[in-house]
Formats: structure tokens, sequence, C-alpha cells
């Protein structure tokens, strides 16, 4: 059910200023890829342009079989593709219960959906109690489940987060990290976008260094983990 | 900030607040400015015509101690806020009382006694007399009995703020029954004078323009005393869906019976009032479900309107002659067409835009509609007459209170529709576009195919509204599709509680149907209609009424 994501040449521009340049990467089906970088680095934008929500000024990019460069955003989420916002994005005044099932909104299979609903609530297993509370009254924790619950219900070949533990607790960060590893675990190729590069690249089998909007590195986890210029940009100390 | 947190955060009020002693100051300036400014528009004088009780206290009389006895309330919490003693903090209000009462003594003695006359109509002999209830008018001791006055009276607001919050909510129940029942007098006459049995009431409860003293004094004690054995005895307390459910149930029984046992002109107003229920349950899905800013309503109702006009008008303009049945689905349908023809170049624009564009499109039509190149078919400003009333098997519907209830059948019909629609799938679709159009559209949800859906809707209901409209009023005048429609209709969802389909009722109610009932005060009433606005998104920010999932934010 894992489809491989291939992006080759992507530009993507905010008027004069090319945010993204030149940018080409594959991720095969089932891999735990990541991609980190330095805050403004262009991994934001990377992700939007993935899922339709940015303009591309150049590029290509293929999902499985299918060229989705120019296809809008809810086709993509149809063919597999979802994406988990940067800082949550949840919807603050609908409840949990809600801000999940909309997350099946492209799908049709009602009882596929409720089995997907019971496998999000064993991932997260604090969200069961909470179905009826008002997802803006969450912790930034919960909210962070709730936020990759909403895109697990898309039942996605490829899952794209964006930073999902930024602003979270070191335990929290644990649960999430490890909540993402079964998903993945599950047959979904995983694109994970990360600032905090070291626990990203622990859990990476993969990993891109982007730096100004153009990746600069490539490798395993392992191997940036060990890179020396990696150690000194990224994981702020050497050792 | 969107444009849909504009509109729904534009009446309430934000400030920083002082030190105490400022606070009452200002407070007490504030009331004095109000009352000052309620005197010398001409507001008072009309309004003191009319008893609120009978021979005791008149209207006016009654708004200006409110606006002081407010001030004290103000002034005395935000001291009780500052940690003062109670005593100091019925003091405060005492100041701010005082404060209010010099003010507006120093006005009337500057109308007494300075030509204010050529600037200001209402800066009258008349009104000095008015407010003078001891001594000559303009005299020192009547000075001095309003200063007085309004120190008393800002004492008495903050030692109401200094009680027990289920008594505080008593004594404002037990006032707002006294005042509801003086204003809306011939309402509730009419009402005892048509109900069976209760006719030997009537002249014991209202005099000719107000309650009577014995009968307020029921009231107000009643009123308090039934709130303060209802908030004891919710042990226990009564869940929060049950008592929806009971309050919905009053709801409908009040729409129905209500309009039943009045006269005439309630049935007017009650009319209005559900054309206007038809039309905000139009703009609750586009504003209140789907979050679109839609300033330009009123375009679908004169479609609604003008298609029924043309479709059973004897008019030699008109293209057709269908009986109201069918052109009812008619107008509902071409109106649907138009939002459809429209929306889908206007919703493929992201953001704001659709603020300015739908309400440059309210101007076009009516614009269109004057014009002399339209003149043939639409009949400019004549306008076209003659439209057949509604008859079925030969009854034909003429009376207010018949349209009433055929609105109001509609309105049902349009709700319940509304709340499938809310409930469905393409319902949850809206409230994600409301609450965050680029992470809906992330998830995969299709923006303009939804937008326009929630815009094709609410043109239809709009549509319904015009059509039912021009059958009842019998003729079609492009001055009656004024932005005024599409504003009063944003302020009913606004009030009422957006995507909340009581809270369109309750809207409504307030909205079109008191200020009404309040037509003896000319345009004054709107006075009533700014304070009700101010005053509720002050009070229950998310309206009279607020959609369910908000209101659970509360109780969680
Ligand atoms: N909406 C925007 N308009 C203009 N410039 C933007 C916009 N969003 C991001 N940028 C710029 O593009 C660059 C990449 O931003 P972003 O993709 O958000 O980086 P990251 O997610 O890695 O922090 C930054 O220089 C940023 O200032
Ligand atoms: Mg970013």
């Amino acid at each position: 059910m894992s489809k491989v994501l291939e992006v080759s040449d992507l530009t993507v521009a905010y008027g004069a200023i090319r945010a993204v340049r030149n940018v080409s990467f594959r991720v095969e089906p089932g891999e735990l890829v990541t991609i980190v970088g330095a805050n403004g680095a262009g991994k934001t934008t990377v992700l939007n342009a993935l899922c339709g929500l940015r303009d591309i000024r150049g590029g290509r990019i293929r999902l499985g079989t299918t060229d989705i460069t120019h296809l809008p955003p809810q086709d993509r989420v149809a063919l597999g593709l979802s994406q988990v916002p940067e800082g949550r994005r949840l919807f603050p005044r609908m409840t949990v219960a809600e801000n999940l099932e909309i997350g099946a909104y492209t799908r049709r299979e009602a009882a596929a959906v409720a089995a997907d609903l019971e496998w999000v609530l064993e991932l997260f297993p604090r969200l069961r109690e909470r179905g009826r509370q008002l997802a803006g009254t969450l912790s930034g924790g919960e909210q962070q489940m709730v936020a990759m619950g909403r895109a697990v219900m898309a039942r996605p070949d490829v899952l794209v987060l964006d930073e999902p533990t930024m602003g979270l607790a070191p335990q929290i960060v644990d649960l999430v990290l490890d909540a993402l590893r079964a998903i993945n675990a599950n047959g979904v190729t995983v694109l994970l976008v990360e600032q905090n590069a070291y626990r990203a690249l622990e859990i990476a089998d993969r990993a891109f260094v982007l730096e100004s909007g153009e990746i600069v590195m490539t490798g395993t986890g392992a191997e940036l983990l060990d890179h020396p210029d990696i150690r000194n940009a990224y994981l702020g100390y050497d050792a | 900030m969107s444009s849909f947190d504009i509109v729904t955060s534009s009446f309430r009020i934000h400030r920083r607040r002082g030190h105490a002693v400022a606070e009452a100051v200002r407070a007490g300036a504030f009331a004095g400015a109000a009352a000052i400014a309620f005197a010398l528009v001409g507001a008072y004088l009309i309004m003191d015509r009319r008893f609120v009780v009978e021979d005791i206290i008149t209207l006016a009389q009654t708004v200006v101690l409110l606006f002081v006895l407010g001030g004290g309330h103000a002034a005395a919490r935000s001291a009780a806020r500052d940690g003062a003693t109670a005593a100091t903090a019925i003091g405060f209000g005492a100041l701010a009382g005082l404060v209010a009462g010099l003010l507006f003594a120093a006005a009337i003695l500057l109308v007494a006694h300075v030509g204010l006359r050529s600037h200001l109509v209402a800066a009258s002999p008349m009104l000095v007399r008015a407010v003078t209830f001891l001594g000559a008018p303009g005299s020192a001791v009547a000075a001095a009995v309003l200063v007085t006055a309004g120190t008393a009276a800002g004492s008495v607001g903050a030692a109401a703020a200094m009680l027990r919050a289920d008594r505080r909510t008593a004594v404002l129940i037990g006032l707002a029954a006294l005042l509801g029942a003086g204003l809306f007098r011939d309402v509730f006459a009419g009402l005892l004078h048509n109900l069976p049995g209760l006719a030997a009431l009537e002249p014991m409860v209202f005099g000719v323009g107000g309650v009577t003293p014995v009968a307020a004094a029921v009231i107000a004690v009643g009123a308090a005393g039934l709130s303060l054995v209802l908030h004891h005895r919710r042990r226990p307390p009564i869940a929060a869906s049950t008592r929806r459910r009971i309050e919905g149930v009053l709801l409908v029984v009040l729409l129905v019976l209500v309009p039943l046992v009045t006269d005439a002109f309630v049935a007017q107003v009650a009319m209005l009032v559900g054309l206007y229920v038809l039309m905000a349950m139009g703009l609750n899905i586009e504003l209140g479900l789907a979050g679109l800013v839609d300033l330009g309503f009123v375009a679908f109702f004169a479609v609604g309107a003008y298609t029924m006009a043309l479709a059973c008008s004897s008019d030699p303009r008109a293209a057709v002659h269908l009986s109201f049945w069918l052109a009812l689905p008619l107008a509902t349908t071409i109106a649907a067409v138009a939002g459809l023809l429209f929306g889908l170049p206007v919703l493929r624009v992201r953001g704001d835009y659709l603020a300015m564009a739908t309400l440059g499109l309210g101007e076009i039509v009516r614009v269109l509609v004057v014009s002399d190149a339209m003149k043939p078919y639409l009949g400019g400003s004549q306008g076209i007459i003659e439209i057949a009333r509604p008859s079925l098997g030969g009854w034909t519907l003429d009376t207010p209170l018949q349209f009433y209830f055929l609105a109001l059948i509609l309105a049902a019909l349009v709700g319940l529709v509304s709340w499938r629609l809310q409930h469905s799938r393409i319902g949850r679709a809206w409230l994600a576009i409301r609450e965050d159009e680029d992470v809906a559209q992330a998830l995969g949800i299709d923006l303009v195919a939804a937008k326009l859906l929630a815009y094709t809707v609410g043109a239809a209901f709009a549509g319904m509204a015009g059509a039912v409209f021009a059958a009842l009023i019998g003729s079609v005048y492009p001055h009656s599709f004024q932005l005024a429609i599409s504003i009063n209709v944003l302020a009913i969802l606004v009030i009422g509680g957006l995507g909340s389909l009581p809270g369109v009722v309750v809207g409504s109610l307030v909205l079109i149907g008191l200020p009404e009932l309040l037509r003896e005060f000319g345009e004054f009433r709107y006075l009533f209609y700014g304070i009700a606005l101010v005053v509720t998104m002050h009070l229950k920010t998310e309206g009279l009424w607020p959609a369910v999932a908000r209101q659970e934010a509360t109780d969680a």
C-alpha cells in the first residue's frame, strides 16, 4: 500500500525570493525519512509545495505512479498524501472526535474509517476520554496527538509532518516519536521535517539537510548523527 | 485577523482598567454623558410620555436611572476587584452617581439659562420642566435634587453589585421583567385581553401607559423570587442538553401561540420576524457554518422577490402566470442559480475579498433594478404591483397572521434542511473551513466546491424569503432592497449566536421584533437596538443562544 514520493528540481519562490531551489529527493515506500534544517531553511515551504498548498516555480512531484505536480490539494489527499501541519493547527472550536473525523473527509468507507479511528485511539490512548472535549482546550502534547491522528485518519500512503515535536516536553516528544514509528511500522511512508535534528536523526532511516533552500547533505540517520558538521551546526554540541 | 473574526468581534468592547477612583469618575462621567446625550437628542421627552409604572416612573426616567445605576455598579465592581470592602465600594458607587448627577444637572442648568435651542431643538424649556421634580425649573433646588438622586442611584447600583451572585441576578431579572412589561405593555395587554379567562386581569395589571403600581411590585418581586427559586432548586442540576431541549420547546410554543392571541399589529411584526428568520437561516449557512462574510445577501432576497413578481403579477411585464406554490420553488431555484453564477468567480478568491465583492453585488442588483435599461422588464422605481396572493383550493391567504404561519412553516422546513446539512459531511467541512481554511484544504476539502454550496444554499433561502415577502406586500419596489437588510441579517446572527438555529430565531425576535414593537418611539427605538447589541456582546460574547459545541467549552 505504500507509495514512493519523488521530488525533482523543486523550486518555490515568494515573489522574487526563491525559498526552495532545485530540490530533488526520493522517499522509498515504507521508509522514514527526515529533512532537518535551521529555522527559515525552507522546510515548511517544501512540505506545502508537496501538498499543493503553495504554487511552485519549477520541478515535478510524483506520488507512486502519478504525477501530482499540478493536482489540487484535495486530490493529493485522496491519492494518499497527508500532512500534519506546523504548529498542529487543530480546529479549536470543534471537538476532538470531530477533528479526527474530518481527517477522513476524503474517504467514504464507514467501516474502515471506524477501524482507523480505533487504531488512532490505540496509538494515543489519552485521546479516548477526550472525544467530546473542544480541541482548543487540550494541552500542547494532546493537540499534537490529535493533529497526527487527524492526518492518519486519511489513511495516507505517505505522511508528512512539519516539526511535530516543537514546543513539547521531552517525555511527550518520546510519546509522539514512538507513535510515529508505530505508524511507520504499519506500512506508512513518513517524511518528517524537524529543527530538533537529534531526535529526528535517531529514528530516521535516511536524512537530508536543507540549508537556505538547498539540500546540502544526505545520508542515513546514523551517518548524519555522527557527522561533525551536523554536530556543530544542528545538534548544538560537539563531543 | 480575517473579516470573519472582525465581524464577529466588532460589537465587543475591550479596555484596560485603571485605579478605582479614576474608574468611578470614569463610570460616572460615562453615565452622565449618556444621560445628557439621551436628553439632548430629544429621546427623553418622547419617552417621558410613556410610563413604565403608571403615574410613578416614566420610561425616560427609567432609562436615565439605569444609566446611573449601571455607572454605580461598574464603579463598585472595579473597586471590589481591587480589594475594597463593601462599604468602600458603595462609596465609589456613590461617587460615580455624584459625578453623573453633577454633569446632568450642569447640562440642565445650561439648557435653562443659556439658549442652546438654536443648536439643539431638544434643549427646550420643556426638557428643563420635565426633569424638575422640586423647586422652580432651572433653580438650584431642582439641580440639587438631580445631584442627590444621582448619588443615591449610584449607591443603589453599587449596593446591588455587592450582593451575592444569585441575588444580584434575581434583582436584575426582577427589574428586567418590570421594564419588559412596561415597555411592551401593548403586547402583554393584548395577550391578557385575548386569552380566555384572563381578560379581567388586563385592567388590573395595565394602566393606560404602563404597569399599575401593584402589578409592578408583583411582577418584579415575582420574577426575582422565581429566579432565586429556580437557581436553588436545581439540585441535581438539569443536564445542559435537557435544558436546551426544554428551552427549544418553549421557544416553539411561543412562536406558534403568541401571535395567535395578540392583535393584528403583533401578527404583522411576527410576519416580519418570520421573514428575517428565513433569511438569517440562509446567511447562517454561509457565515455561521462556512464563515463566508456575505454583505450582499439582500441581492438574493431581491432576486426571489422579483421572480415572484414576474411569475404571479397581473402586470403586463409578468413573464408567466403561475400560482404562488409553483412560483415559490421557482424563485428559490432562480436565487440559487444566481448565487451559483455569482459565487463561481468570487469564491475562488481567497480571504477577505468576498466581503467587498458581495457588498458590491448587493448594490449592483439594486442599481440594476432601478435603472432605465431594466425598466421595461422590472418596472424601474415604480416596481411591479398586483402580485397575486397565495391561495389553497379557493382559500386565499391575506392576513399578516396567515402569512406569518406560512413563513413559520417555511422556516421550519428550512431549519430542518439546515440542521441536516449542518450535521452531515459537508456541514463538518464548512465548520472546518470557517475555523481554518488552509488546514481544511490540506485535509482534502475542496474549498471552492464547499463554499459554493454554502453560498448557493444561502442564496436559495434568501430567495425564498424574498418570494414570500413579495407575495405578502403584493408589490415589489427597488427601495425595499437596501444594504440595511444585509446588515440586519448579519447582526441577527452575531447576536443570536453564529451557527445556532435557535439563535437565529432569538436574534430575529430581539433585533427585528422588539424594535418594531417600539415604533411609538420613532427613530429612538434604535437606541434600545444599540444597547441590546452592546450589552449582549459584552455579557454573552458567543450570542444569546450559542451553538452547542461552543457552549460545551464553557461547561468543560
Ligand atoms: N508567506 C511567505 N512570504 C514570503 N516569504 C516567506 C513566506 N513563508 C516563508 N517565507 C520565507 O521563505 C523562507 C523559508 O521559510 P520556511 O519554509 O517557513 O522555513 P522553515 O520551515 O524551514 O523554517 C524563509 O526565508 C521565509 O522567510
Ligand atoms: Mg517551518
